[in-house]
């Protein structure tokens, strides 16, 4: 609250003043800062219609420190002819005087003063006329008097480049009396205190009006990155479906389980060095069940399993090398396999969210690692329209109920398919995932009873996590890059809305 | 995926009538391809040399179309149009037959013993009486490109050379020789070089450089000559300028080189089954004999036809269909696969021709079945498989014994992307430290958390190695606030429902640690063995990671708590 004095001066003043007055003319008529009636007029505006004010601007000139400075002891040009004396100057020692420099080369252009290079003892300044006009301290002595009107823009802009003056807003209020105007003031009580209520004197009481425009104090909390949101959303899906969650905490894996494994050939460019990260320590992976080994040497050289075979030289050093997973179909084909040395097979349901890695050209909306999601259903007798009914209700869950199937081609999936939706903004369709059945070549050396089918889908965690929170640049996203901004910001992810 | 480029209208021309760019879009994705571009040559050069380039370059509008990696039948043109044909059964699937020549012996390739250091198998055709035109001759040389750049993984596995008949002759000898020893004219060079000078003036051609290595540290290179000593070949490298074709071509000899001899057979069968067309006696191709050094001879082209016998029970209960025998065995028809219903009413023969040789198994069938009859139009199904959920099973780690941070190593990329990535992390914090540096500009105090996983070296883990799921946290303020980050570690063991407590409980003690300043770094126990740190992080770590704020860390192995 502003000085109550000063408040009920303001009052007063307004109360005579007809038709309104201006904050900048009352803080001068006061001989007060004009920022302290900017606070009265604040809290009168507080009480509600008291007074009303309209804030406005307006542009005058005002002397900057020099110019004060020469507006009271004179140009620098003139300090430099008062300071020389009939019979000269040495003009080091002028140079030396803390106008010296600026003023002499003024008067010098003024011809005030002329220099005798040529003097006995070193350069010498002399008078060249009686008597001067210091105009630039009258000018400066006409603006500070506030009449600066008087001044031709010309001379003004001179003296602004000179940096003497300079040219300022003003913001003052234009004050009025409001609807409910009075010169004597209640003060208003912000908030209701417990001594109000012991006592009752609350009744008595004005209270000052709430600002309903203004944001209330953010809470003290904690956010959770959006990733991780969407990911707790796919994972509640996943367990709506019945589906158990594989243990994903295996970053480096062997190239046998990540491709070997899925009957995915030596020589597919997957495996090389563009496509994916290798392990120089530890290089290689030591312990394998050999005599599964040995059956997927045989379906990938040989065939066997109703299977021509790739018909190449399999070798298991290729296997061996260790790299950082490229998918986490590895993990699956570790669980399928797992499943299939029990000694009863029961059908199950699996999946999996977590990291894998791709040696990619990295750019707005690829980086070199990312989140897969994955499902897998095994069982008996599934179809290939089973596989696209379980993905229509996946992605019914998602929130996209518009899907269709495009034939496609992957090393360890027969029949293989990428998932498109039809997006309703981009009109068109757009791809959502990828899917398949696993190939027998896959499931058979595994040990899987023969007649069952297991199918898959997959896709990653950040694009959809991109779509719903609006990022365009993954690296905003995922990294220590992530604006932190957007990390506060984000709402809670509900996937179906 | 591979791209092929077409000319649309010389695509129109062979499919005999014309789609607007949606309905051939719409085919595309039906069979299993993806219109990816529709563009020109004049757009391709100015998109990237600029437009002055493009001037005057074809305005012929092309489709860029995505094929599937394993379907080298449907890498050109006349592959594509064949294929499509046959699905929208406007023609029958061509039977390509292998031929003796009309006149005299076949030709011969004879391999000689040294090319088993460097590229040991060889295979070889003649394509007799052809008509080239400028397309076709086009589409004859782009196809070899596409077959190097994909089933022969860049001229590693396998190498095509093609060569005019009539200006060389049999029998053609392959061996291989030290580089110095072989001296020919190159494909559109005016003089003869050795090979090892042909290295040197590769090293700066910008399509030849990346097969150099294939060959580059041999003591001997592969080379080819007719019976005059006359270079055909020195593959994977380069084709020798006298035998090269022309729009003039009649006879084209093809030999391709390997190190993967079901590789060469599969390229053969493409080059010859997608160009014998334009062969005076279409779908015929004149086989040649190869000889191996051990004296066993073989014909090719193999163009083999193989059959397999399914029930239509089998693709039925596999897609989810119920469809008559006889419809399936059509279905397959129209995907090159021809069909035949058995006499018993239930089987079905099918034929996979030489052109497919993706088809390698009764679920490769069963795909291109679902393909014809659409993947759309089948019935989405409930499998009614019953399962009960569980999150992450925990009985994988329970067992886990806590292990001493120093024990452990870090694993080291082979191949990193950037040298900020060289090994895989073995703990959150520098992450944590890069994200407040990155949001500087966020006001104070700055409070973040990670819980992941880092990778360690385990020497009992089959791959040598194992995650590691961990909790970190910084919080960064004018003050370091050690007593925020022990108030949030108090907070997660009360989670925990770990007590304070020396034995059974947690508790921290001071600790060295060059990581935190000296005098401000705890160890933290629980049930008597290290989890972790916290403390305050070292001045020197702060401005390292050019912070300019004090920062306290909490550091701690959670997997004993999951």
């Amino acid at each position: 609250m502003a000085d109550a004095g000063l408040v009920e001066t303001l009052l007063r003043c307004v109360e005579k003043a007809d038709g309104g007055l201006d904050s900048q003319d009352v803080a001068t008529s006061l001989g007060v800062d004009h920022q302290a009636i900017v606070g009265a007029v604040k809290s009168l505006q507080a009480l509600g219609d008291v007074i009303s004010a309209e804030q406005r601007s307006s542009k005058h000139w005002e002397l900057t420190g020099e110019g004060c400075e020469i507006a009271e002891q004179g140009s620098h040009e003139a300090r430099v002819f008062s300071s020389i004396p009939d019979e000269g100057m040495p003009q080091g020692q002028l140079m030396k005087l803390a106008f010296g420099k600026v003023g002499f080369s003024k008067a010098m252009s003024n011809k005030w003063i002329r220099l005798d290079k040529g003097h006995e003892g070193g350069p010498r300044v002399f008078r060249t006329v009686e008597n001067i006009e210091d105009s630039v301290r009258d000018k400066l002595l006409v603006v500070q008097k506030g009449q600066s009107s008087q001044l031709e823009e010309k001379e003004k802009s001179e003296l602004k480049k000179r940096k003497l003056l300079s040219e300022v807003t003003v913001k003052s209020y234009w004050i009025t009396k409001g609807s409910l105007f009075s010169t004597t003031i209640t003060k208003q009580e912000t908030e209701l205190t417990p001594e109000m209520i012991a006592s009752g004197s609350w009744k008595e009481k004005k209270f000052k009006p709430y600002n309903f425009e203004a944001m209330g104090v953010a809470p003290d909390c904690g956010h959770l990155h959006p990733l991780m949101k969407v990911r707790t959303q796919f994972r509640q899906i996943f367990l709506e479906m019945g589906f158990t969650e594989m243990p994903t905490n295996n970053f480096i894996e062997s190239s046998f389980w990540n491709f070997d494994s899925l009957f995915q050939p030596q020589q597919h460019p997957a495996r090389d060095q563009h496509d994916t990260f290798f392990l120089s320590d530890p290089a290689q992976a030591h312990e394998f069940p050999l005599d599964y080994l040995e059956r997927v040497r045989k379906v990938h050289s040989e065939g066997g399993f109703g299977s021509q075979g790739y018909k190449y030289d399999w070798k298991i050093e290729e296997a061996q090398k260790n790299i950082l997973r490229t998918h986490t179909t590895a993990v699956s084909a570790r669980m399928l396999y797992k499943l299939a040395q029990k000694e009863k097979f029961t059908p199950v349901k699996y999946f999996s969210i977590d990291r894998v890695f791709r040696n990619e050209t990295l750019d707005a909306t690829h980086l070199a690692e990312f989140h897969q999601i994955e499902g897998v259903v095994a069982d008996y007798g599934l179809t290939l329209g089973d596989l696209m009914g379980i993905l229509h209700q996946f992605f019914t869950k998602l929130g996209i109920t518009k899907l269709r199937f495009k034939p496609a081609y992957n090393p360890y999936t027969e029949p293989s398919m990428e998932v498109f939706s039809y997006h309703e903004g981009l009109k068109k369709w757009v791809e959502v995932g990828n899917s398949g059945v696993f190939r027998p070549e896959m499931l058979l050396p595994m040990g899987l009873p023969e007649g069952v089918t297991v199918i898959a889908w997959g896709l990653s965690l950040e694009r959809p996590t991109m779509i719903k929170y609006g990022i365009n640049n993954i690296r905003e996203l995922v990294g220590h890059k992530v604006n932190l901004q957007m990390v506060y910001d984000s709402p809670v992810c509900r996937l179906d809305a | 995926m591979p791209t092929v480029s077409v000319k649309r209208d010389l695509l129109f021309h062979a499919l005999g009538r014309t789609y607007s760019d949606e309905e051939f879009d719409e085919l595309c994705f039906e069979f299993g391809l993806e219109l990816d571009e529709i563009t020109s040559e004049k757009d391709i050069i100015s998109r990237e040399q600029g437009d002055t380039k493009a001037e005057g370059a074809s305005d012929v509008i092309l489709y860029k179309i995505d094929v599937p990696a394993n379907r080298y039948d449907l890498l050109c043109l006349e592959g594509l149009v064949r294929g499509l044909q046959v699905f929208k059964e406007k023609m029958e699937a061509p039977r390509y037959r292998r031929v003796s020549p009309t006149s005299g012996e076949p030709q011969r390739l004879v391999i000689t013993e040294e090319t088993a250091a460097v590229r040991p198998h060889a295979v070889a055709a003649v394509l007799r009486n052809i008509t080239f035109t400028q397309e076709r001759y086009d589409s004859f040389i782009e196809l070899q490109e596409k077959l190097h750049q994909n089933v022969c993984r860049k001229r590693t596995l396998v190498a095509i050379g093609t060569h005019d008949l009539d200006t060389i002759s049999g029998p053609f000898t392959y061996t291989a020789k030290p580089p110095d020893d072989i001296r020919f004219t190159p494909l559109n060079q005016a003089q003869e070089y050795t090979a090892t000078e042909l290295m040197n003036l590769y090293k700066t051609d910008s399509h030849l450089r990346h097969y150099l290595h294939i060959i580059e540290d041999k003591p001997v290179y592969p080379v080819i000559y007719d019976s005059n000593g006359i270079v055909l070949s020195m593959p994977p490298i380069i084709n020798g300028d006298h035998s090269k074709i022309s729009l003039n071509t009649k006879n084209v000899f093809i030999e391709c080189t390997a190190t993967d001899l079901t590789k060469a057979k599969i390229v053969l069968d493409m080059m010859v089954t997608m160009f014998c067309e334009y062969c005076e006696e279409p779908f015929t191709v004149e086989e040649a004999e190869v000889v191996y050094p051990d004296g066993r001879t073989f014909q090719y082209p193999e163009l083999a036809y193989r059959k397999e016998t399914l029930s239509g029970d089998f693709i039925n209960r596999k897609v989810g269909i119920s469809e008559s025998t006889e419809r399936i065995a059509q279905l397959l028809t129209k995907m090159c696969l021809r069909s035949e219903v058995m006499s018993d009413g239930e089987q079905i023969e099918v034929e996979i021709p030489p052109t497919r040789s993706d088809v390698i198994h009764a679920c490769d069938i069963m795909e291109d079945a679902a393909m014809a009859y659409g993947f759309n139009n089948i019935i989405r199904t409930t499998p009614r498989t019953y399962t009960v959920a569980n999150q992450c099973s925990q009985e994988d780690i329970a067992d886990k014994l806590l292990k001493n941070i120093s024990d452990t190593r870090a694993c080291h990329i082979a191949n990193p992307k950037t040298a900020e990535f060289q090994v895989a992390r073995t703990t959150l914090l520098p992450g944590l430290l890069k994200t407040l540096a990155a949001n500087r500009k966020m006001p104070l105090p700055l409070r973040l958390f990670e819980i992941s996983d880092v990778v360690l070296k385990d020497e009992t883990k089959d791959v040598g190695a194992k995650n590691n799921r961990r909790l970190c946290a910084v919080y960064y303020n004018k003050s370091p606030g050690f007593e925020v980050i022990h108030g949030l570690m108090d907070r997660v063991m009360q989670l925990l429902e770990v007590k304070p407590g020396r034995d059974e409980g947690y508790h921290i003690q001071a600790a060295q640690d060059s990581s935190f300043f000296p005098g401000r770094c705890a160890e933290i126990f629980a049930h008597g063995k290290s989890i972790g740190r916290l403390g305050v992080l070292h001045p020197d770590v702060i401005s390292r990671f050019e912070l300019t704020m004090p920062c306290s860390a909490l550091d701690i192995d959670i997997e004993p708590f999951l």
